[in-house]
């Protein structure tokens, strides 16, 4: 079980979840049972290819998975994956 | 600009008196206070998190500070830019902050930008400070100060906050990561929402300015672990910091290995969001204007009062129309319309508001593709409702 931190801007598409526990062995297979539990985050996370939108990064513990395998990325028992959007407000 | 002046070396005897708590400090000392004194911050922006910037920067001893805004003080700005009071509504934010950041510290010196910051003015703004405090507001800008930090090589103290959600770190810092690194694109325009719109609790940017505010004075003063290389996590409501690391991108455009970008772009363009410079503001319109798509407060209340038949939507929240609604609008929240699609009829017109424009804009493009003909925005949502038709709705 890992557990996916799910930021404030896209909890309106996760009914509400600041976090879930999920299961798989990789970046991939979390988020495809994310995605699988909350189908409306799809279109949130991924463009049409299938492809991670570059405003969405996630990080497994404090590491970007773009430095790490990508979506291979293992995730072991007890991982955090944090999914964090750009945001832009200041005033 | 006038060419530097020399550093100053000695602090006057009210200074020392002043900053007593800072020279007693081994860390800052009169060596520190020196630095502070002759340093030079942008700030760009004094709203949300240009207000704690401004009033600390200015309590500190940083001896020069640049504004940089065009906005002028309203009543909703009050609940959390605290460098202005009620009695500056009205007046610039640029007058209001430079008044406050004086008012703490006569022994400074405050240049104001009555101006937007933008792809022909940041370098020449930018090139005579050391470094750049982020407090703007949207992606286009954010993009632009980025660019224009790595381009002169000056570090960007970046904060930037959501509802209840703050992030802060340092880009541009030499050999560091850029806003490029972490984000490579904006989100598409309309997808995360403004404070505007979304709501901002008024704490917050109080947070996040004065992480960036302690961050920019440790730079200046050279100590500590800056954020450079770090992304710091704040949310409010679980009362939770979070660190993560942050790399430079080799391949970044900006501040890559072999960079694409040597000048500043379209920053509007890059964001896929019209120039506000650009785009006529609604008031400038001809009162009662309406169009195949669009509608503006004059025309629909004609219309309103003519007994015209059409489909009235609301696609604010619940809590917005508790505060404020227009007779007749039927409340679908945005997040609705895709299941609640079916109460409306696509054969007959529908007209949307929300507060200001930009969900409704949202909300007519989902009708739209899901086959409805008639279909048309109202401009300035409720706000422009309040401003030209009936004041007794309350703004908020």
């Amino acid at each position: 079980m890992a557990k996916v931190l799910i930021p404030t801007p896209l909890r309106q598409f996760a009914d509400k979840h600041d976090s879930v526990d999920l299961t798989g062995t990789t970046v991939a297979e979390v988020l495809a049972s994310l995605t699988q539990k909350f189908p409306d985050l799809r279109k949130q996370l991924f463009n049409d290819e299938g492809k991670m939108r570059s405003f969405v990064n996630v990080y497994l513990n404090d590491d970007d998975i773009r430095y790490l395998q990508k979506d291979a990325t293992p995730v072991a028992s007890g991982d955090t994956l944090s999914i964090v959007p750009s945001i832009a407000g200041g005033v | 600009m006038a060419v530097a002046a020399p550093p100053i070396t000695q602090l006057n005897k009210d200074e020392i008196l002043r900053y007593s708590r800072h020279l007693i400090l081994p860390e800052v000392g009169m060596e520190g206070q020196l630095k502070l004194k002759n340093a030079k911050v942008l700030m760009v922006g004094a709203g949300g998190l240009g207000a704690p910037l401004g009033l600390y920067l200015a309590a500190s001893g940083v001896g020069r500070v640049g504004i940089v805004d065009f906005d002028v003080v309203d009543y909703t700005n009050l609940q959390r830019q605290v460098i202005h009071g009620t009695k500056d509504v009205g007046r610039k934010k640029l007058d209001s902050a430079a008044d406050s950041m004086l008012d703490i510290n006569p022994y400074m010196q405050v240049d104001k930008f009555d101006t937007a910051i933008t792809s022909e003015n940041a370098l020449e703004i930018i090139k005579d400070y050391d470094m750049v405090v982020d407090g703007t507001d949207n992606f286009p800008t954010r993009y632009l100060i980025n660019d224009a930090c790595v381009l002169l090589g000056k570090p960007n103290v970046y904060g930037s906050i959501f509802r209840f959600e703050g992030q802060a770190t340092i880009f541009a810092y030499p050999g560091g990561p850029c806003y490029r690194c972490l984000y490579p694109e904006p989100p598409p325009p309309g997808l995360v929402p403004s404070c505007a719109e979304g709501g901002v609790l008024g704490i917050l940017p109080g947070t996040i300015g004065l992480i960036q505010a302690t961050e920019a004075v440790k730079l200046i003063l050279g100590i500590g672990e800056s954020l450079v290389g770090r992304l710091l996590l704040y949310d409010a409501l679980a009362m939770r910091f979070r660190e993560l690391k942050l790399r430079r991108n080799p391949e970044c455009p900006v501040c890559g290995d072999n960079p694409s970008i040597h000048e500043l772009i379209d920053y509007h363009q890059f964001c896929g969001v019209p120039n506000p410079a650009e785009v006529a503001p609604v008031a400038e319109q001809q009162a009662g204007y309406m169009s195949d798509t669009e509608i503006d407060a004059v025309a629909l209340k004609a219309r309103l009062d003519r007994g015209d038949k059409f489909q009235f939507i609301d696609v604010r929240e619940p809590n917005e129309y508790q505060i404020a609604s227009i007779p007749g609008a039927k409340l679908i929240p945005l997040g609705d319309v895709p299941k609640r699609v079916g109460e409306l009829d696509p054969n007959q017109e529908v007209i949307v508001h929300c507060k200001m424009g930009g969900r409704s804009a949202k909300a007519c493009d989902f009708l739209r593709q899901s086959g409805f003909k008639n279909v048309k925005n109202m401009l300035g949502g409720i706000t422009a409702w309040s401003d030209k038709i009936d004041p007794s709705v309350p703004k908020y």
